[in-house]
């Protein structure tokens, strides 16, 4: 048998096969290179990116949990400019489409973020992180009021031409609404999930171990949530989902697929294995063939309920 | 490098201190003291996270055979205090670890005619090890030596053992002084106006002292920190310190695993 067909498309983006690297888990691709051949994955998606550098939370910022970890990093980045002087080279260099993710205070600064990033040709596409509170409107966060998300997202649909993939917060009553709001904001795709709020508690000192109180859970112990939400939402849009969320191995990126994932993202994954994302298109691969699969789209949405 | 090691042995040579000595390819020979590795303790989801150990010594063997290729090895000395270093310690010979190193920037050796003060509380001598070794050939190395007992006072005759002058303080005075290992390094600083080097490694409130003699007696001081890590390659951000400049304006965050663990004491915020 001829090799399976790996390669996926997402909103005019090609990708070799399906599989992403998550946002803020890859650092900009380069701290990763000389653990995994770049060459052999479907996309790059870089640190979130905010016009201004940005400081983050105070220490401790990770903490274990059982099947997970949760962070507070605070969106801690080194602002546009010195992205686009000293991350974008490296990214030049590698064949790879790279997906700018990136977030703003105000919907002004996501679409000025959108209209710089637009000019950049090494940006394949953007991933905008709406999962940040909006500190016009007493804070709430974007990705939590379907009128506030479809308010950025149609401003950055207006600044660029690119591919937008809207980045869904797993926090919410219900992620549906939140997605149909995106799609009518002519998003390209949605990906999903970002984070879940969770915290830890030391016992001892009766405090919580993160300075930050509450952190975002990832990792294994999120993926049944994950494949929940990405079966949801897919069948309620038109436009491609990528699925994220505790994906470990070729077989729970398979399993984003039948729930109606175009492609996938691998995050925490990256932290125990900096190979993971590599093996992980590499395992897909051998479930094609010995499943006498010629093409992984056969499997988009194939689940049977 | 990312390498699938095989233990040669593991031992305690302390109630709850492990000494484990693993095979390495070649390069790691070339580590710099001070550098670290990041471990996989287990292939499975728990723990999950890849646990960072300082590298206590690394080495090659040459073979005692004609035409035998020599070995590398790569030691680590760990505490258990948890469950990643409670697995690590019911390893035997012949079971595998899966290790990333070496990782970070490590100590700088400096000009070979200052003084070397090396001082480590509790498992915090785990990388002035393999430092005093590659030091003693070129400088004069003085080790001073802390925990809170005798049981926490590891290693000594391996110092010895290298030509390096050991003082020991415990805070029972079990072993050694009776007090603080800082108080004992400073009256030996303050003895003669020679130019010094002090490498430090312990607990936060051992390095703050640490930093506040370094100040005080104008001497050069690196110290080597401790941070939870997730990744270990500068990709995650979970492991910053604040840099000397941080403001919450003009942030000046440092990674403890890319830009440390060792850094200048006169680099960091100390408040
Ligand atoms: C650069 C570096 C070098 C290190 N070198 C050594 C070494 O040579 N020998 C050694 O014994 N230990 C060393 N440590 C500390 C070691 O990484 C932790 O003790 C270990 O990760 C604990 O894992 P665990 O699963 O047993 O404990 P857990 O169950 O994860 O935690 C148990 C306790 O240990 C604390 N802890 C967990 N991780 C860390 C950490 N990364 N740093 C400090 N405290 C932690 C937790 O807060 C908790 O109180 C080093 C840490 C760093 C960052
Ligand atoms: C340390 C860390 C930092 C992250 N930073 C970002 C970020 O900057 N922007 C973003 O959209 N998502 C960020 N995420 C979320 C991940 O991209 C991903 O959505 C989430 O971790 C779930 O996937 P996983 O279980 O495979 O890790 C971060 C996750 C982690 C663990
Ligand atoms: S441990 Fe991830 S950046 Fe340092």
């Amino acid at each position: 048998m001829n090799r399976p067909d790996l390669s996926v498309e997402i909103a005019g983006i090609k990708l070799r096969n399906p599989v992403m690297t998550a946002s803020g888990t890859f650092g900009y691709g380069e701290e990763f290179a000389e653990y995994v051949d770049l060459e052999q994955i479907g996309a790059i998606i870089t640190k979130g990116l905010s016009l201004k550098p940005k400081a983050g939370n105070p220490t401790p910022r990770i903490q274990e949990t059982t099947g997970g970890m949760l962070n507070a990093i605070g969106l801690q980045n080194v602002g546009i400019d010195a992205f686009l002087e000293k991350k974008v080279p490296f990214l030049r260099t590698v064949s790879t489409p790279a997906i700018v993710n990136f977030f703003g205070n105000t919907v002004e600064e996501y679409a000025e973020l959108a209209e710089r990033l637009d000019k950049i040709p090494e940006v394949a596409g953007m991933e905008i992180n709406i999962s940040c509170p909006n500190v016009k409107h007493g804070g709430i966060v974007f990705g939590t009021e379907p009128k506030a998300a479809y308010s950025v997202v149609k401003a950055v649909r207006e600044a660029t031409i690119k591919p937008v993939i809207v980045k869904l917060s797993p926090n919410v009553t219900d992620i549906v609404e939140m997605a149909w709001a995106c799609a009518d904001a002519e998003a390209d795709a949605l990906s999903l999930i970002n984070t879940l709020t969770g915290m830890a508690i030391d016992l001892k000192t009766r405090r919580p171990i993160l300075a930050n109180v509450t952190g975002g859970l990832s990792g294994p112990a999120v993926k049944p949530v994950a494949l929940r939400m990405v079966w949801q939402v897919a069948k309620a849009v038109k436009i491609p989902v990528i699925g994220i969320g505790g994906i470990m191995t070729g077989t729970d990126a398979l399993e984003f697929m039948l729930a109606g994932a175009t492609a996938v993202q691998v995050g925490t994954a990256n932290f125990l294995d900096p190979a993971a994302s590599e093996r992980i298109a590499r395992e897909m691969e051998q479930y094609l063939v010995e499943s006498g699969i010629s093409d992984v789209k056969e499997l988009i949405g194939a689940l049977q309920v | 490098m990312q390498f699938r090691a095989t233990i040669i042995s593991n031992q305690e040579v302390s109630p709850g201190y492990f000494r484990m000595r693993i095979t390495a390819p070649p390069e790691l020979a070339g580590a710099q003291p001070g550098q670290f590795v990041m471990v996989r303790v287990r292939d499975a989801i728990d723990p999950l996270l890849r646990r960072p150990f300082g590298i206590f010594d690394v080495g090659t063997v040459l073979s005692e055979y004609p035409g035998c290729s020599s070995a590398t090895y790569l030691e680590l000395l760990y505490k258990v205090v948890g469950k990643g270093t409670e697995a690590l310690s019911t390893y035997h010979h012949g079971d595998h670890v899966d290790i990333i190193a070496p990782l970070g920037t490590g100590f700088d050796l400096g000009a070979p005619e200052e003084e070397k003060i090396l001082v480590g509380g509790g498992i915090g001598i785990a990388p002035l090890y393999y430092l005093a070794k590659s030091l003693v050939e070129r400088s004069r190395v003085r080790f001073f030596l802390g925990g809170r007992t005798r049981d926490d006072i590891l290693c000594v005759t391996e110092f010895e053992r290298l030509g390096v002058e050991t003082y020991v303080a415990t805070d029972d005075g079990t072993l050694g002084d009776r007090g603080l290992v800082t108080e004992v390094m400073e009256r030996h600083i303050r003895e003669d106006g020679r130019k010094k080097t002090i490498y430090a490694c312990g607990p936060m409130p051992m390095l703050k002292a640490v930093a506040e003699i370094a100040r005080q007696t104008g001497t050069h001081c690196q110290v080597s920190l401790e941070a939870y890590m997730a990744c270990g390659m500068g990709a995650c951000l979970g492991c910053v310190v604040k840099g000397k400049d941080h403001a919450d304006e003009t942030p000046d965050y440092r990674c403890v695993c890319k830009d440390g663990p060792v850094f200048a004491f006169d680099q960091l915020m100390w408040v």
